[in-house]
């Protein structure tokens, strides 16, 4: 019948648009271990550099070298871990749905991405090494989810409101700055995992 | 009934070309490749389609060397994002 037709026609038009423009192989996994990550590394600065830190507002706090050293040490890790887990995760679903890892699409994904995340990471480096190591957490955040919302135009959409929930996160943690490696923590982990384990299993069905 | 029949596009009514303009759509362009992957079609398959709809200036073409590699990208005109949306309008329409 002619409308059978037709509503496959819509069916395909819809589908290919998505495929064509989107990167829609996110892993659920990997959203679940840099979570997890992400909670191992704000423990490990908490014990080790926060949990001594007199945090008074907006002010400088100089680290001691060696305090500054491990806060490298620790931000380090944890980053290149979540790279890692991330990306092989990511390659093992895009294989399963044999989607392309490396293609326009991601290529447009990961520029959008990197932007924001570089420019934070060149300013909360800058600044850390003024003696402002209570914005870090705040600023981090911030700076993660305007890469998420700006990424999302090329992945799930879901992923938009994840990096606004980020950013909201990152305010509260520059403005109540003591507790913001607890805004960390649920931003980067729990977070992450909530939404590694969400995504996945509302796109099953 | 007449008005809406008008706007279906015959140019459309292909699955290949329909698959070509809705990714077009969606994306500044694409390159030959590109749209072979996504299509899952043989090279002499979609330059067909391609040509019919480059004829019916619904897509332009633009060619560059990368790599000393010959390479063609493909957008969709005004003309043809224009045409498109028509079409789809009247498909909804008729399935109303």
């Amino acid at each position: 019948m002619e409308k059978e037709k037709y509503l496959n026609d819509l069916k395909e038009i819809k589908d290919m648009m998505s495929r064509s423009s989107r990167f829609i192989s996110l892993s659920g996994l990997s959203g679940i271990f840099v979570g997890i990550i992400a909670l191992a590394g704000a423990w490990a600065a908490w014990q080790s550099v926060y949990k001594n830190l007199d945090l008074n507002g907006y002010g400088q706090t100089l680290l001691s070298n060696e305090n500054l050293t491990q806060l490298l040490v620790i931000a380090a890790a944890t980053l290149v871990l979540s790279l890692a887990f991330g990306i092989y995760f990511t390659t093992r679903e895009a294989k399963k749905q044999h989607q392309r890892i490396w293609d326009q699409q991601t290529r447009r994904l990961l520029v959008n991405l990197v932007i924001p995340l570089i420019t934070g990471g060149i300013l909360c480096l800058m600044l850390l090494f003024d003696g402002f190591a209570g914005l870090m957490p705040g600023l981090t955040l911030i700076f993660y989810g305007l890469a998420l919302v700006q990424a999302s135009q090329y992945t799930l959409n879901e992923i938009r409101s994840l990096g606004m929930l980020e950013i909201v996160l990152g305010l509260v943690a520059v403005y109540l700055v003591p507790l913001g490696l607890l805004f960390w923590a649920i931003g980067f982990g729990i977070l992450q995992i909530v939404y590694g384990i969400v995504i996945p299993l509302k796109y099953k069905s | 009934m007449k008005d809406i029949l008008k706007d279906l596009n015959k140019a459309f009514e292909n699955k290949i070309r329909l698959g070509i303009m809705s990714a077009l759509v969606v994306n500044d362009h694409l390159d030959f490749n590109a749209l072979k992957d996504l299509l899952d079609v043989t090279d002499g398959n979609l330059a067909s389609h391609l040509k019919y709809l480059e004829k019916h200036g619904y897509v332009s073409i633009k060619k560059e060397f990368i790599n000393r590699k010959p390479n063609t990208k493909y957008y969709a005109t005004a003309e043809g994002r224009e045409a498109f949306r028509k079409h789809i309008r009247a498909i909804e329409q008729l399935l109303k």
